[in-house]
C-alpha cells in the first residue's frame, strides 16, 4: 500500500469534517486485474488489514497502478494501516506497508465516525 | 451594509498559502470583506482562498463537550495545561507564517517543550538526508532559465504541485530555455503511473522499497562502473537505467525533484542522502541540481527559522534549558508513540488525520491544544481549541518557498479572529502571568522586593 | 554613564594609551555625564569592536547550519534570564552570534555577502541577532543586469541599478565575489581570469569590477566596492589579485577612504603553480599596499580546527567538496549569484593548511599601515570570529608565533617568510585592525572611535596595558580578549565578565542612494522586461519590505546634490 496526495483530497484538505473529504479521502485505488480478482464490482466496500490496522475503503479502478499494488490518498483512512515505528528518523513509513484486501459488505466510516471511540476513550 | 463595503477590489500579485511552489501570481477579486474570485490559481490553491468553514470562537472542553469561551479564557487554560505539563510537545508550524513560528519557539523554551513540524511526517528524512549529504540547490528561476532535463521521483506535482511545471520546471520558457517543453526532456521514476509521468518523455517505473537500490545503480553509471550493476534492479533492467543515466549526463543543466515517494518508504532518509549523493557526483559531468518538493506553503520556513533560532531545523527538545536535536527520540511520532509527552500543542496542523493510527490513540489520552483557522479530526481531540486568522489570506507575513526563498504574505481581507502570532502571544502573556503567581507564592518576600 | 580611570586607546583621535574617563548620555559619547560609574582603573579601554566581513545572516549560514547539527552541538548554552538558549560554533544561531561578539568586546559586524533575491532572509537573520548593530552588502558581481549596463557601457544605468538595487535589498554596499563565475558557474563552468569573458554575456570580470568601483564612487557610497578576487583559494592566484587591483588605480574616492576593500586577502595570496610548490607571496602583496594606497584588504586568517567554508563563490566550494570529498551544499540563484557550502578541518600537520595560516600572518605583519589591513577570519570561513583573540595574541607576540610554527608542518617556515617577521604589534595597532580602520572603511562615521558625539560602543578589558608584556604574557592576551570585562553598547551594559546582562535591540544600516528619474527610468525598463520573463517571482513582491528592518539606520548617497546643499 502507498498513500499520497491527490487533487481531490488537497482541494478539500482544509475541510475535512465535510463528506466531500471523506469521499476524496476513503477511495482504495487497484489495478483493474486486483480489481476484478477480488470481485469489487457491484458497489461494494473492500476492506484492508495490516499488521498495524483495518480499515473499510471504497474500491476504485487506477489503471496506472501495477498489479499487487493500492493506492490511498493521505488522511485518517490510509493511517489506520500504518504503523508507529519511526526507524529512528521520526518518520513512520507511510509507504510500501503490506496490506492484505478482502470484499466486504460494512460501510465506509465518515470522518467523525473515525474519531468518535477516541474522544470516548478520553473523557 | 454600505454600497461603499460592497465595491469589488481586485488585488494582484497574491501569494498562495497551499503548496511549497508559493506561487505570486494570483490575481484575486475581493468584494466587501470577502473573496468573490481567483484568477491564475490550481485547483488547491483557489480552494484555499476561496475558504471553507470555519471555527467561529474559542472552546474548551467540559464533560465531554467543547464550549464557547473567549479568548482570555482559552489562552489561560492552554497556558495552565502547557505548563502544568512536564514535557509538552507544541507541534505543528507548516501552515502559518514565520512571525508565528518565532513566537512557537519563544513559547516552546519558556515552557521546556519539544518543538516540532510537520517536516516530520514528510520531508524530515530529506533534513536527514542533507545534513549527510549537503544538497546542490538552486532557486526556481534558475532551473525555468536553464534545465533542459527534469526528472521527478517520487513526485507527483500534477497532482499535488499543480502549478509548477507551468511556473518554474518543465513547460515554462526561460532566457536559455526559449522553447519550454519543446526543448526540455521530462525523466519520471515512481512505483505508479501518476498523472506526472503520462507527461514524461521517459517513464521508468520501479518496484515499491527500491529506490535505494535503483539510485545505487545510477550512480555506478554515472561513475563509470555499469559493470557490476546486476541485470536488474528495483524490477528495472539495466539497459534502461544505463539510458536514464546517460541522459543525466547529457543534460546541460539537470534538475531532480523529489517527493515523498522516497521520504515515506523503505530506506527513508537513506534514499534521500543516496540520491543527494548521485546528484553531486553529476556535477563532475555536468550541472545538476536537487530540490525536494516540500507540500505546505512554509514548512520550509519552520525549517529556517529554527535553524537560525536554535540551530536545529526540527524535532527540538528544550528539557534541557538549551536546543536538544535527536529526530528517532525527539520526532513527533517518537514522543507520542512512546507516550512521552503529557500536552500536546498543536498550530495550523492536523496530526490526528496525518499521524498513523496508533499513535494518534496515543494523543487523545493527554490534553491538547489546537490553533487553527479550521474544524479537523484534531479537533475532535482538543481539550481547547482556539480560532485564528489565516494567514496569506487574513494577516500578512513571510513564507519559504520550497527553495529557500522567503517571500512576503498579504493580506487580503479583515478577520474577526487574532493571528497565530497574536494568540501565541496571548499563551506567551498568560504563562508569564502563571509563572508570576507561581513565583509569588512560593518566594512572597523575594518577589515583592 | 561615566567609565573611569581607563587606559584608552583610541587612535582615530590620537589617543595612544592615556587614562580618561568616558561620559555616555543617550547613547552618545559626551563631553559630561552623570549617573552609573564604571570602574576601568588601569584597564584597557577601546571603541566596541567592528566586523567589517563576517558570514553572520542568510540563506547560506541557515544552510551552513541545517547540514551540521554537529556544529550546533559543540556550542550549547543554556537559556538565561536574559538570553535565549545558545547552540554552534562555527555557525551558530543568531542569538549566540549577538552574545558572543559581545563577549569579545564588538558592537558591531557586517554580513559579507547577500543576493539581492534572498535579501528578505538576511534581514529575518540580522534582526534576530542580539545587541550588535549590523548591515549586510548586496552581491552584484554576477548580476544579469549589471552586465548588461557594463556590456552597453552604460554606466548611468548601472548607477541606477546599484541603487536600486541596494533599496531592493536594503542593503549596506557593494559585494562583488568572482565576477562573472557566479554566472558561469550557471552551467557548471568558472572564469579563469579577469579579461575571461563570461560565456553568453560578452563581458569581462574586468570590466564589470571596474565599471561597479566608478559608479560606487559616482554615487558617492560610504563603502568602497567590497571584492573576492576571481581565482581565489587557487596556487599562483596573487597575479590575479594584483591584475584586479591595478584596474582601480585611476578610479578616484569620492570620500575619505579606499576605491576598493579587498576581503579574505589571505586566500589569494598564494603563489606556486599547484598544491605541490604551493607558497606564499603575501610578501608581494603586502608591498603592492604599502607601495598603493587606494586599496585596503581584511586578512581572513584561518585558525587550525574546524570551519565551514560558505561563499557566493560557488565552482570554489565545488571544488573544496570534490578535493576533500566532503560534503556539499550549493545554491544558485536565479539572474543573480551562486554560492556554496562545504564544511572543513584545518589541520596543522597539513602543508598547505600550515602555509595558509603563516600567509594570513605575513600580510598583516608585512602591510606597514594597519589602518590597510583589518582583522578577520571570513567569519566561518578560516575559523569562527570567537577565535579573534588568538589572532590577536599572534600578531602581538613572536614568541608565540615561534612556537606555533614549530609545531605545524615544515613547510610553513620554508614556503613563507614567517619566521624572519620580527614585528609585535602594539596595542595601538590592535585597536586599528579591529575597530578604528574597519569602521572608516566601512563609512560608519560614528562607529570605531570614542570622540564626542561617537556611538557609545565601548570595551573594557581585564587587562592592564602598562603592566601586561603581549610578547611573553600573550596568553594573558588571549585570555582577557576572549571575554571582556564590561562591554558597552549604545550606553547599555551589554556584557560583564562573560555574562549577558542586558540584550538591547541591535540596529541595521542602509544605504539610500539618489540617481537621476531618467537613469532609474530607462534601467526600470531593462528589470520589467527580466520579472516579466526570467525572474520567478514578480517585481512588486521583489523589494525588501519596511517591516523586515524595523530599526534602520538609513545612510543617503546618491550622484545628486544631496538634499541638505539646499537653503
Amino acid at each position: 500500500m502507498i498513500s499520497g496526495r491527490t487533487l481531490a483530497q488537497g482541494a478539500w484538505c482544509e475541510s475535512k469534517m465535510c463528506d466531500d473529504f471523506t469521499k476524496a479521502a476513503s477511495l482504495c485505488f487497484l489495478s483493474e486485474g486486483d480489481f476484478k480478482a477480488l470481485n469489487l464490482s457491484g458497489g461494494r466496500n473492500v476492506l484492508v488489514k495490516s499488521a498495524y490496522g483495518r480499515v473499510v475503503m471504497a474500491p476504485r479502478i487506477d489503471k496506472g497502478l501495477p498489479p499487487g499494488m493500492i493506492f490511498m490518498a493521505m488522511g485518517p483512512w490510509a493511517n489506520s494501516l500504518v504503523g508507529p515505528d519511526t526507524g529512528g528518523c521520526g518518520t513512520p513509513q507511510f509507504k510500501g506497508i503490506e496490506v492484505d484486501l478482502e470484499p466486504t459488505d460494512e460501510p465506509v466510516m465518515d470522518v467523525r465516525s473515525m474519531f468518535t471511540n477516541l474522544r470516548g476513550a478520553k473523557t | 451594509m454600505s454600497g461603499q463595503e460592497m465595491k469589488t477590489r481586485v488585488e494582484e500579485d497574491v501569494l498562495c498559502s497551499f503548496c511549497g511552489c508559493l506561487c505570486d501570481d494570483l490575481v484575486v477579486e475581493i468584494e466587501g470583506n470577502k473573496v468573490k474570485n481567483v484568477r491564475h490559481a490550481c485547483r488547491l490553491g483557489a480552494s484555499k482562498l476561496m475558504g471553507h468553514e470555519r471555527i467561529r470562537t474559542p472552546m474548551i472542553r467540559k464533560n465531554g463537550k467543547l464550549e464557547e469561551v473567549s479568548y482570555q479564557e482559552a489562552y489561560d487554560r492552554a497556558a495552565q495545561i502547557l505548563v502544568n505539563a512536564k514535557r509538552p510537545l507544541l507541534y505543528g508550524w507548516a501552515s502559518t507564517v514565520c512571525e508565528a513560528q518565532k513566537k512557537g519557539i519563544l513559547l516552546t523554551e519558556m515552557v521546556g517543550g519539544i518543538l516540532d513540524s510537520t517536516a516530520t511526517v514528510c520531508h524530515g528524512p530529506s533534513i536527514l538526508g542533507i545534513e549527510e549529504r549537503g544538497l546542490s540547490g538552486a532557486t526556481l528561476g534558475q532551473i525555468k532559465n536553464r534545465a533542459d532535463l527534469i526528472v521527478f521521483w517520487g513526485c507527483n506535482p500534477a497532482e499535488a504541485h499543480p502549478k509548477h511545471g507551468l511556473r518554474y520546471s518543465t513547460n515554462v520558457c526561460g532566457f536559455f530555455t526559449p522553447e519550454g517543453r519543446k526543448g526540455r526532456k521530462v525523466l519520471v521514476v515512481d512505483v505508479r503511473q501518476t498523472r506526472t509521468a503520462k507527461n514524461a518523455d521517459k517513464f521508468i517505473m520501479i518496484a515499491t522499497g527500491s529506490d535505494f537500490e535503483v539510485l545505487s545503480a545510477l550512480r555506478m553509471f554515472v561513475a563509470g562502473k555499469g559493470e557490476f550493476v546486476p541485470e536488474k534492479v528495483g524490477g528495472v533492467p539495466k539497459e534502461e537505467l544505463f539510458e536514464a543515466a546517460d541522459m543525466m549526463k547529457a543534460a546541460k543543466f539537470g534538475a531532480f525533484f523529489f517527493g515523498l515517494g522516497i521520504t515515506h518508504s523503505r530506506g527513508r532518509s537513506k534514499n534521500v542522502g543516496n540520491a543527494l549523493a548521485l546528484i553531486a557526483e553529476l556535477n563532475a559531468h555536468t550541472k545538476f541540481v536537487v530540490m525536494p518538493m516540500r507540500g505546505h506553503y512554509n514548512v520550509a520556513g519552520i525549517g529556517q527559522v529554527a535553524a537560525w533560532e536554535t540551530g536545529f531545523p526540527m524535532s527540538i527538545d528544550f528539557s534541557r534549558g538549551t536546543a536538544y536535536f535527536n529526530p528517532g527520540e525527539t520526532a513527533a511520532c517518537d514522543v507520542l508513540s512512546r507516550e512521552d509527552t503529557d500536552a500536546v500543542m498543536v498550530v495550523a496542523s492536523d496530526p490526528a488525520s496525518n499521524f498513523p493510527r496508533g499513535i494518534v490513540e496515543n494523543l487523545a489520552k493527554v490534553p491538547v491544544i489546537q490553533i487553527d483557522p479550521y474544524e479537523n479530526p484534531t479537533t475532535l481531540l482538543a481539550e481547547v481549541v482556539i480560532p485564528s486568522a489565516i494567514a496569506g489570506v487574513e494577516c500578512e507575513g513571510t513564507a519559504y518557498r520550497m527553495d529557500g526563498l522567503a517571500l512576503r504574505m498579504k493580506k487580503l481581507v479583515n478577520s474577526p479572529h487574532p493571528s497565530d502570532e497574536g494568540v501565541l502571544n496571548g499563551i506567551i502573556e498568560s504563562v508569564k502571568k502563571l509563572r508570576g503567581t507561581e513565583a509569588e507564592a512560593k518566594a512572597p518576600n523575594e518577589a515583592s522586593a | 554613564m561615566i567609565i573611569r580611570g581607563g587606559i584608552v586607546y583610541d587612535p582615530a583621535n590620537g589617543i595612544f594609551g592615556e587614562e580618561i574617563d568616558l561620559c555616555i548620555d543617550r547613547g552618545r559619547i559626551v563631553e559630561d555625564a552623570k549617573g552609573e560609574e564604571i570602574d576601568a582603573h588601569d584597564l584597557l579601554v577601546m571603541a566596541g569592536g567592528v566586523d567589517a566581513h563576517s558570514h553572520i545572516a542568510g540563506a547560506k549560514v541557515n544552510a551552513g547550519r541545517i547540514m551540521r547539527p554537529d556544529d550546533a552541538r559543540l556550542g550549547m548554552e543554556q537559556a538565561t534570564a536574559v538570553c535565549r538558549p545558545s547552540t554552534g560554533y562555527t555557525v551558530p544561531n543568531c542569538y549566540a552570534i549577538g552574545y558572543r561578539y559581545a563577549h569579545l568586546g564588538y558592537t558591531t559586524a557586517f554580513e559579507a555577502a547577500t543576493p539581492i533575491l534572498e535579501s528578505r532572509h538576511t534581514h529575518e537573520e540580522l534582526e534576530e541577532i542580539p545587541i550588535i548593530d549590523k548591515g549586510a552588502l548586496t552581491l552584484f558581481g554576477s548580476n544579469w543586469e549589471v552586465m548588461q549596463c557594463v556590456r552597453e557601457n552604460d554606466l548611468k544605468k548601472l548607477a541606477a541599478y546599484v541603487a536600486w538595487g541596494l533599496r531592493a535589498s536594503k542593503g549596506y554596499g557593494v559585494k562583488i565575489v568572482n565576477p562573472g563565475g557566479g554566472e558561469a558557474w550557471g552551467f557548471g563552468a568558472n572564469v579563469k581570469g579577469i579579461y575571461d569573458p563570461v560565456p553568453n554575456f560578452d563581458v569581462t570580470p574586468a570590466e564589470i569590477m571596474k565599471s561597479l568601483a566608478q559608479v560606487n564612487e559616482s554615487l558617492r557610497l560610504p563603502h568602497s566596492i567590497h571584492v573576492h578576487f576571481n581565482n581565489l583559494g587557487k596556487p599562483g592566484n596573487y597575479t590575479t589579485a594584483i591584475e584586479s587591483l591595478d584596474l582601480f588605480k585611476d578610479i578616484k574616492p569620492s570620500r575619505m577612504r579606499q576605491v576598493v576593500h579587498v576581503a579574505h586577502m589571505q586566500f589569494s595570496a598564494y603563489g606556486g603553480t599547484s598544491w605541490k610548490d604551493f607558497k606564499s607571496e603575501a610578501p608581494a602583496i603586502a608591498d603592492y599596499f604599502n607601495k598603493n594606497h587606494f586599496c585596503t584588504m581584511d586578512i581572513g586568517q584561518i585558525l587550525f580546527g574546524s570551519a565551514t567554508t560558505m561563499t557566493a563563490d560557488a565552482p570554489l566550494e565545488y571544488g573544496n567538496a570534490h578535493l576533500l570529498h566532503t560534503k556539499w551544499s550549493n545554491h544558485d540563484i536565479e539572474l543573480e549569484e551562486s554560492s556554496g557550502v562545504v564544511p572543513l578541518v584545518y589541520l596543522r600537520k597539513n602543508p598547505v593548511n600550515a602555509i595558509q595560516w603563516a600567509i594570513g600572518m605575513e600580510l598583516a605583519l608585512l602591510t606597514k599601515d594597519p589602518w590597510n589591513v583589518i582583522l578577520t577570519t571570513d567569519h566561518p570561513n578560516g575559523s569562527p570570529f570567537v577565535n579573534y583573540p588568538e589572532v590577536v595574541s599572534l600578531l602581538m607576540s613572536k614568541v608565540k608565533r615561534q612556537e606555533e610554527l614549530s609545531n605545524i608542518h615544515e613547510l610553513a617556515s620554508k614556503r613563507t617568510t614567517l619566521t624572519g617577521i620580527e614585528r609585535e604589534m602594539d596595542w595601538c595597532d590592535i585597536a586599528i585592525m579591529t575597530r578604528a580602520a574597519p569602521a572608516k572603511i566601512l563609512g560608519l562615521e560614528d562607529k570605531g572611535h570614542l570622540g564626542v558625539g561617537a556611538d557609545a560602543d565601548v570595551a573594557v578589558y581585564d587587562l592592564r596595558p602598562e603592566e601586561v608584556d603581549p610578547s611573553t604574557q600573550h596568553d594573558l592576551v588571549k585570555k582577557a580578549l576572549a571575554v571582556a570585562k564590561y562591554t558597552i553598547k549604545g550606553g547599555v551594559l551589554a556584557s560583564r565578565d562573560g555574562e549577558i546582562m542586558a540584550a538591547p535591540v541591535g540596529r541595521t544600516f542602509w544605504v539610500d542612494a539618489s540617481v537621476a528619474k531618467e537613469d532609474e527610468e530607462r534601467m526600470m525598463e531593462d528589470l520589467k522586461e527580466k520579472f516579466d520573463r526570467y525572474y520567478s517571482i514578480k517585481l512588486s513582491n521583489y523589494m525588501v519590505q519596511d517591516a523586515y528592518v524595523p530599526n534602520p539606520v538609513v545612510i543617503k548617497a546618491g550622484a545628486l546634490p544631496v538634499e541638505e546643499v539646499a537653503p
